[in-house]
Parts: structure tokens; C-alpha cells; sequence
């Protein structure tokens, strides 16, 4: 039982990360139908700006707890700002085009945004300070679920929680889920919809940018290259939540955290990946369109 | 009139002149200089442009001056192909690379067919010269199962190891050498109670070391490089799992002490022998340190030592002819950083090997 507990943590914690980068691909595909495979990069870049913060701060002799949060606050801006950049360059002089271009577009700003960290920081991996510290009453639990897992998912639950009230609660959420209904219908009864499109692009990036914090900051590395391989098993998580659907993208992640998990703890960790791909392709051959997403019917 | 023709003549036969010394004998040196694993090619790229400079100064091989034929092959077996392809086109006599074993695997075929000695100051993946496939093939590090066993021998002998988990990053390096340790562990009739393959660059491996303690292991024996071998480390201290790490020297890089710190403390590794008493050694290192200001980095002494060994190559063979240069490899011992080498019929460097070091106070210390 405790062996479960302990690999269910580790899923609840890796996948709660995977579902914080997912929120950014299913956000933007439910507005514009655009995987945006930049998005990896901004998770990167997010984990980069919060090093340089942090290196300075610890430079002023402030506290674990406080580099975290400043470091994540600024972090956030950063990618907000990268985002909307993305977007506005990136993306929008090609709307209306065929959905083809889009995407060769958002390839190009990934391979371009990982080499632009490569060429001004660098090749090699960087030690990220540990900025979560070992909490004394977590002790005797630790080998279960460890402080930075902890201060983790505590975040991820409160960012989520902000999320789904932006959505639900305020105009600007309002007006998103018109967009996300009918860009067309939305634009018509006054939404200013590319405003709405830079939000849902700003609001991902800074989601992504809080998941690379707590990713750096528990493993203790950054390097360029990390945004690949969580990019990719994020959109994973996305299309296998249904993408488009935000509680799906949630979903979606947790189920890959722990198939992963599981599988490396119970079967062996050759076969991580291969169960959760084999998990992927089962789940969208019972529901084409992930487990919480709507069939878009094509008008033609 | 007349002497306009001898003026002529004189030039034509100045050009004819100047075209012989432009001949120059071409050193291409692969190997990744850019990428996350650069660390371990720019060493071996500055080795052979500081062995390149000082014997150009002492009037070059053969009389003639040596030409660098520098290729980035970022440790990826597609890239080394054409990397290789474009070195055999451009002319390369010698080839010193490539770096990894799985790039250098995938390099080597083309060498062989355009008879092109090929020597890797690292590519430590026993096979490349053990299989026999690739007569053309040499190098100035010992194999992986010689470090395997090292490992092994002294995890059994010195600390006393009951029960060994043994992880790889599935990668031609990390899989052999967990392999090899796991042959000699077998034979040794030790306990293996994991053995298994982990994704590199995966977010992180807490699911794996949580089997590890499950599994009752006292040890840790990891084949593979120093990113996931931190992340390895700092979920072992993180976890509370009392294991001891040990692994190989893929993992004995400084990334490794400044990336996990503290958790990197008391973990082993093996790595080349420290040779920094050898005055040719020190020779290189000063050289170095004059022009970059800076420890050279991984690989530097064995790249330097396959660039004095292929170039003294071409010298005592008199030309750069393959079968020539390839006999002289064999016979014609040459003083080199790593200490005084020469090739046996498989391309192993004789007198060459490993050491089994520990991190203590964040630096690494020989074991004796």
C-alpha cells in the first residue's frame, strides 16, 4: 500500500505539471484550432528567467521561499510577454490561411526559440538552485510524498482553481468561451476577439512558465532541450483529454503522470512511454476525440 | 624580350612552387560542438588546434603544414554519417573523432570504405574495435567493459555491495556499460535485482528510484551521462534511499558536481587515470590553460594524445598512405599526455586505462 501511495504521488505530482503545460495547447486549439508547438519552449524559458531571477536574488540574500515566488512572479511576465510576442508575430499575420502554414510557423518558432537559448545562455545543462525547502514535518513522510512535491501540486491546485474562476466568473472568461464557440458570431456581437486570442496565448504561457519553475526548481536543471519532451508528452495529455477541453487537458495529464508512474513502478520503466502511447491510441479509438472532447461537427 | 620569358618562367616555376607547400596533410576532427553533450567534443576540437599549432610551428608533418577539417556531428548517428561523408570528400587523411559511440558507430563505415584511419579519443563502446568490423578504427580511452569491471570489482571488493540495481539511458554507451556490469555481477553471482532502461530527459525518475528502494538495493550502478545521472542522484537523497550511486565516466563531468551538489556527494564513478604527473600531460594542460584560461573539460588529454598519435602516424610512415599510416599506429610507440601508447591489432591503445573515483567536497578524488 505504501508502495502505491509513493508511485501514486509521483504520478499525481509529474502528471499535475503535464496538465499545467496541457492548459496552454488546449486552450489555444479551442479558440483558433492551432497546435501551438512553441509552447514547450516558453515552459523552457519560463524555467530560464526564473535561474537568472533566482541567481540574482540569492546575489541579495533573500530567503528559499521568496526567490521562489518572486522568481516564479517574474517568470510568468516573461513568458506572458514571449506569448503574446509569439502570437502577434507568429501566428496572427497568418490567420485565415490554411491551417497548414500555422502550424509549419509554430515548428519554426520552437526550433528557433530553443536555439536562441542555446546560442545567448547555453549548450549545457545549469544547476537550478533548490528553492523548496525540506519542510521538518514532512519528514516522516518524505520518502512517500517530499516537500517539493508537495509545495507542487499545492500550486498547480491553486492555479487551476484560478483558472476555472477567470473562465467562469469573469467577462473575460465569458467572452473567451464565446470565441471558443464562434469566433465568427463572437467578433459579430462585439468581442474584441484578437484581444481575446492574446489573452488565451498569455494566460498559457504563464501557466507553462509556472510549470517550469516548479519542474526546475524540484529536479535542480535546466537546459534549452527541456521543453521538447514535456511539450510533447503535455500535447499528449491534451489530445488524450479531448483537446479543447480544459478539465480534459487536466485529466489528460494526470492519466499520463500516472501511467507512467504505474507502469515504472509495477512493470518496468522500458515500457513508460510505450504504455502510455499504447493507453493514448486505445482511448482514441473508443472516443476519436479524447476522453472529454466534443465532436466538432464540419460544415461544408 | 628575353628576359620577360625568364621573368615569366621564374614566376610560373614560383607559383609550381608555392602550389607543393600548399599541399597540406588534412586532420578532420568530428565530433559534437554544439548541443548539450558539446562539453564532451570542444575539448578534443581545442586539443587537436593546439597539437595542430605547435607542430605547424615546428614545421609541420613531413614537411608539410597540417590543415584542420573541423565538422559539428552534435553526437547524432544521422549527422556523423554526413559529417563523414563531407570530411572523405573534403580529403581527410586522418580522421580524430568522433566523440560518442553511437555517432561514431554510424561514421565508421564510411571511413572504411574510403580507407581512412579513424581515432576516438572517447567512443568507449567495446564492439568498435572488439568485433573486428572496422580495421580502420582506433583509440586513446580504454572500453566500456573494462570500466564495467573496474566498477563491479570495486564495488564488490571495496564496498561490499549485496544487492545491485542497475539502470542505462538506453543509449550504445550507458546500455553497454550497464551490461557489462551486469555480466560481471552475473558471474560474480551478486544479486541483480533491477535492471532496467530509464527515457533521457524525462521530467524525472522518482516512479524508478522508488523500485529501487522497493527492491532493497543497496547499490545504484548507472550506465549513461551526467544530466541524468544528477536528476538520479538528487531523487536518491530526496527519497531518503541509502544506495550507493556508481557509474561511469560519462558521469565524471564538473556539470555533474554543479548540477546536483550536495546529492552528488559520495557517489563513484570511473573515469581515465590521472595522468596530470606526466610532463607531456602537463605540457597540454598548460597550453591550454595559456590560450583559453580555463581546465581543459572532458576528453582533453586523450584528444590531444589520438592528435600527436595520427599525425606521429603519418610522419613514421612517410605518407599518407592507409596501409602505411595504419602499420605505423601498430608498431611506433609515441609519447603522448596519456603516457607512451601504441595500438594493438584490434585499435585498443595498450597502457591506457581507468581509475575509480569518488566526489568528496565536490571535487573528484582517486581511489586508490
Amino acid at each position: 500500500m505504501e508502495y502505491f501511495l509513493e508511485l501514486f504521488f509521483s504520478g499525481l505530482t509529474r502528471g499535475s505539471i503535464y496538465a499545467l503545460i496541457a492548459l496552454g495547447y488546449t486552450m489555444v486549439y479551442g479558440i483558433i484550432q492551432l497546435i501551438n508547438f512553441a509552447h514547450g519552449e516558453i515552459y523552457m524559458i519560463g524555467a530560464f528567467v526564473a535561474l537568472i531571477v533566482a541567481g540574482v536574488c540569492t546575489i541579495y540574500g533573500l530567503s528559499g521561499f521568496a526567490i521562489l515566488i518572486l522568481a516564479a512572479a517574474i517568470a510568468a511576465v516573461y513568458a506572458a510577454a514571449y506569448g503574446y510576442t509569439l502570437e502577434k508575430i507568429a501566428y496572427r499575420p497568418l490567420r485565415g490561411s490554411p491551417r497548414l502554414s500555422p502550424l509549419i510557423s509554430a515548428i519554426g518558432m520552437s526550433i528557433f526559440l530553443q536555439n536562441y537559448v542555446l546560442l545567448a545562455q547555453t549548450p549545457d545543462f545549469l544547476p537550478f538552485p533548490r528553492l523548496i525547502p525540506d519542510f521538518a514535518f514532512m519528514d516522516d513522510v518524505a520518502h512517500i510524498i517530499g516537500s517539493p512535491e508537495l509545495v507542487i501540486l499545492v500550486t498547480t491546485l491553486i492555479t487551476m482553481v484560478l483558472l476555472t474562476l477567470l473562465i467562469k466568473k469573469t467577462r473575460v472568461g465569458k467572452a473567451m468561451r464565446a470565441t471558443q464557440q464562434d469566433l465568427n458570431m463572437a467578433r459579430l456581437v462585439g468581442i474584441n476577439v484578437d484581444r481575446v486570442i492574446s489573452l488565451t496565448f498569455v494566460i498559457g504561457s504563464v501557466l507553462a512558465a509556472i510549470g517550469g519553475v516548479l519542474v526546475a526548481s524540484y529536479i535542480g536543471q535546466v537546459s534549452f532541450y527541456i521543453g521538447f519532451l514535456a511539450g510533447i508528452k503535455a500535447f499528449t495529455a491534451a489530445v488524450l483529454g479531448g483537446i479543447g477541453s480544459i478539465p480534459g487537458a487536466v485529466l489528460g495529464g494526470l492519466i499520463i503522470g500516472w501511467s507512467e508512474s504505474f507502469a515504472a513502478g509495477y512493470i518496468s520503466s522500458d515500457y513508460e512511454d510505450v504504455l502510455t502511447f499504447v493507453l493514448l491510441v486505445v482511448i482514441l479509438i473508443v472516443r476519436p476525440a479524447g476522453i472529454l472532447g466534443k465532436v466538432r461537427k464540419q460544415k461544408v | 624580350m628575353k628576359r620577360m620569358v625568364v621573368l615569366c618562367v621564374s614566376f610560373v616555376l614560383c607559383l609550381a612552387v608555392t602550389g607543393v607547400s600548399a599541399e597540406t596533410i588534412k586532420l578532420g576532427v568530428a565530433g559534437p560542438h554544439s548541443g548539450d553533450l558539446a562539453p564532451y567534443g570542444i575539448p578534443t576540437m581545442r586539443a587537436a588546434q593546439l597539437v595542430v599549432k605547435q607542430i605547424n610551428e615546428q614545421g609541420g608533418v613531413l614537411g608539410k603544414q597540417v590543415e584542420l577539417l573541423i565538422q559539428d556531428d552534435q553526437c547524432n548517428p544521422n549527422i556523423a554519417t554526413n559529417v563523414a561523408t563531407r570530411l572523405v570528400s573534403d580529403g581527410a587523411h586522418v580522421v580524430l573523432g568522433h566523440i560518442c559511440s553511437g555517432a561514431t558507430r554510424a561514421a565508421l563505415g564510411t571511413y572504411r570504405e574510403a580507407k581512412i584511419p579513424v581515432m576516438s579519443p572517447s567512443a568507449t563502446n567495446p564492439p568498435l574495435t572488439q568485433s573486428g568490423e572496422y580495421p580502420n578504427f582506433f583509440r586513446t580511452i580504454a572500453s566500456d567493459d573494462m570500466q564495467a569491471k573496474l566498477a563491479v570489482d570495486y564495488a564488490l571488493n571495496s564496498l561490499g555491495v549485496k544487492k545491485v540495481a542497475v539502470l542505462h539511458d538506453r543509449g550504445d554507451y550507458g546500455r553497454g556499460f550497464a551490461e557489462f556490469a551486469k555480466q560481471a555481477l552475473d558471474e560474480k553471482e551478486i544479486e541483480v535485482v533491477l535492471f532496467e532502461g530509464i527515457t533521457p530527459g524525462a521530467m524525472d525518475y522518482s516512479s524508478i528510484i522508488q523500485r529501487v528502494r522497493r527492491e532493497g538495493a543497496d547499490s545504484l550502478i548507472f550506465g549513461g551521462y551526467h544530466p541524468e545521472a544528477s536528476k538520479l542522484v538528487t531523487q536518491l537523497e530526496r527519497r531518503r534511499v541509502d544506495a550507493v550511486f556508481i557509474s561511469d565516466d560519462g558521469v565524471k563531468d564538473e556539470s555533474f558536481l554543479n548540477v546536483a551538489g550536495s546529492a552528488a556527494e559520495g557517489a563513484y564513478m570511473t573515469g581515465p587515470k590521472d595522468l596530470s604527473a606526466l610532463p607531456l600531460n602537463k605540457a597540454a594542460v598548460d597550453a591550454f590553460q595559456a590560450a583559453y584560461g580555463a581546465e581543459p573539460g572532458a576528453f582533453f588529454q586523450e584528444g590531444y594524445a589520438a592528435a600527436l598519435a595520427l599525425l606521429n602516424a603519418v610522419q613514421k610512415a612517410g605518407s599518407t598512405d592507409y596501409d602505411a599510416v595504419v602499420n605505423a599506429l601498430r608498431t611506433e610507440y609515441v609519447e603522448t599526455p596519456v603516457g607512451l601508447i601504441k595500438f594493438d591489432e584490434k585499435g585498443d591503445a595498450e597502457g591506457v586505462g581507468f581509475s575509480m573515483f569518488k566526489v568528496e567536497n565536490g571535487t573528484f578524488v582517486e581511489m586508490q
